[in-house]
């Protein structure tokens, strides 16, 4: 069945974005992610304009992560208040970004930009994932304990000064790297469509130490407010959200998160981190190489004077 | 050949005289007119391209050139004027990156064109220039005039194919019919993603080659439905939308919630 999209002024299946959306959501349930990482490029893959994939791909974002972010709400697992401080750093963040997305959208290299961060960065995350966790598998198949890193380890990011204590965290950090953290997130987040969990969710434990209970929480907690700050501002400044784009694939993607989430709890963790690993590497690897194949076509027009 | 200067002759003193009471001795001169049905046209969100028929007739047109088929007809609908920028790739480091560019003002958004023959067979390639018709004589107008003209002409054969390949510049050849000596019938592809805005249909008469007379009327093309209403909405009152967006995605979240619910 075909449907044409206002926004994206291009026929479209139905059937082929409620699947898409259903697929994400099977896997972001499953893994915890928001999806946003994957729904973009596929968009892309599918002749969705980069510009509108990443707009929509943030509008879509906000539903998998409202949804997530109310169950962990129920369970307690949410901190609010370092929710709060992450988010004050994404809205600042995330404002850089849209001014960065239309200025490169009128220099003609927000198409290149956008694969290009996505290659580097699904690249990096996914390679360290891999690794990370085929040792892990390694290890747990040889019957060595695996190796947890101490809880009391410090780091520098515990020296900097403006101490804040998170309570429900059971955390006492200085609000810079939480600052930073949060517009980092927030600049990614309206350049490239994504909730940005998958950089998230690694910082919070890693970087900050944040107990792992309430770290999926507190980043979907943030990652409703960043995403939909940047749909606003994209609906406002560049006129590229399609509301029925963005509502198809939620309505797959709030239904196949559930399945995906049961699923989820059949694997063991790094089963789980190999398997989302070579899936976001698949991702990088499938962009890489359509920016080094040569364009059927090495011309493109634009409207001038829109930016 | 002289004969017919002759008569071109004639037929421009006529026009000259248009004003003045009617010279008796000099047939008057053939003119075009052209007539659209409706002055809009809405489109729905599943248009995947239709055919325009464009109705005219010639006036005072001479039996004896209609019989013998000197007269030809060429049928343009233009589209709305806007900018366009032009973008080449180019390898850098291994990478397909848009580096060059040039910017064309006033580009036709889209060009229809239906003629009663092959246009190298109505009217030479000098007529063509002259009156700016045809997509390949189109004029357009480069932003910064101080590049190199080679790079101008790159651009603009480049702009042309683009516009062709995606079915917005398009020449129908036989398009233009007569259905009797004065009346004629053409039909101009409208491509599925024909720009909204007011064109022009514009219809130039010929005869054994020479140009006569361009005769124009105005269409106004416009989305209709639902999908046009979300796209307006969307430029209008654009905050409005994005609460809208927002809202909705956080609706989902929370009814797919309910609905699907786990734990």
């Amino acid at each position: 069945m075909g449907i044409y999209l206002p926004i994206a002024e291009i026929s479209v299946n139905v059937f082929v974005l409620l699947a898409m959306g259903a697929a994400v959501g099977f896997l972001s349930g499953m893994f915890g992610v928001g999806g946003g990482f994957l729904i973009t490029p596929l968009l892309i893959f599918y002749n969705i304009p980069p510009a509108i994939a990443v707009a929509t791909g943030a509008n879509q974002v906000i539903a998998s992560s409202f949804s997530g972010a109310l169950s962990h709400m129920k369970r307690g697992t949410l901190d609010f208040k370092l929710g709060g401080v992450l988010l004050a750093g994404g809205i600042v963040g995330s404002t850089g970004g849209i001014f960065v997305f239309a200025l490169l959208r009128r220099l003609g290299q927000l198409d290149l930009f956008i694969s290009l961060l996505y290659v580097v960065l699904l690249g990096t995350v996914g390679g360290l994932m891999l690794v990370e966790s085929v040792n892990a598998l390694r290890a747990t198949r040889s019957g060595a304990a695996p190796v947890l890193k101490k809880s009391g380890q410090h780091n520098w990011i515990h020296r900097l000064p403006l101490k804040m204590r998170f309570r429900a965290s059971k955390l006492f950090v200085s609000v810079i790297p939480v600052l930073g953290l949060g517009a980092g997130i927030g600049f990614l987040s309206s350049i490239m469509g994504v909730g940005g969990g998958f950089i998230m969710v690694p910082a919070l434990i890693y970087l900050l130490k944040v107990p792992t209970n309430v770290v999926i929480g507190t980043s979907l907690f943030q990652i409703i407010f960043t995403s939909a700050y940047t749909t606003l501002v994209h609906a406002t400044t560049n006129q590229t959200v399609d509301v029925m784009l963005a509502f198809l694939l939620m309505a797959g993607g709030v239904a196949g998160a559930q399945y995906g989430a049961k699923a989820g709890q059949k694997l063991r963790g790094e089963q789980l981190r190999a398997l989302l690993a070579m899936l976001v590497l698949a991702v990088a690897i499938r962009l890489a190489i359509d920016l080094f194949v040569t364009p059927p076509n090495l011309y493109s027009l634009s409207a001038a004077g829109l930016n | 050949m002289a004969g017919l200067k002759a008569f071109a002759a004639a037929a421009f003193l006529s026009l000259a005289a248009a004003a003045l009471p009617a010279v008796a001795q000099t047939p008057p001169a053939e003119s075009i007119q052209i007539g659209l049905s409706t002055d809009a046209v809405s489109i729905t969100a599943g248009f995947s391209g239709a055919d325009l028929t464009i109705f005219g007739s010639l006036e005072n047109a001479d039996p004896l050139v209609a019989r013998q088929g000197r007269y030809d007809v060429i049928v343009v609908l233009e589209g709305p004027p806007r900018p366009v920028v032009v973008r080449r790739k180019d390898r850098v480091l291994g990478v397909w990156i848009n580096l060059e560019s040039e910017t064309f003002e006033n580009v036709p958004v889209s060009y229809s064109v239906a003629t009663t023959r092959p246009l190298q067979d109505v009217t030479d390639p000098n007529s063509y220039k002259q009156l700016s018709l045809g997509a390949s004589n189109l004029y357009m107008k480069p932003a910064d005039v101080t590049d190199s003209p080679a790079t101008i002409e790159e651009f603009t054969a480049a702009l042309r194919d683009r516009k062709t390949a995606t079915g917005l510049y398009s020449e129908n050849v036989g398009g233009v019919q007569f259905l009797s000596q004065n009346l004629f019938r053409a039909t101009v592809r409208l491509a599925p993603n024909v720009p909204v805005g007011t064109h022009k249909a514009r219809a130039f008469l010929f005869k054994s080659g020479m140009f006569i007379k361009e005769s124009s009327a105005q269409l106004e093309i416009r989305k209709s439905g639902f999908e046009q209403s979300v796209f307006r909405v969307a430029h209008d009152y654009s905050f409005l939308y994005g609460v809208f967006a927002v809202s909705l995605a956080m609706l989902t979240g929370w009814l797919g919630r309910l609905i699907f619910r786990k734990d």
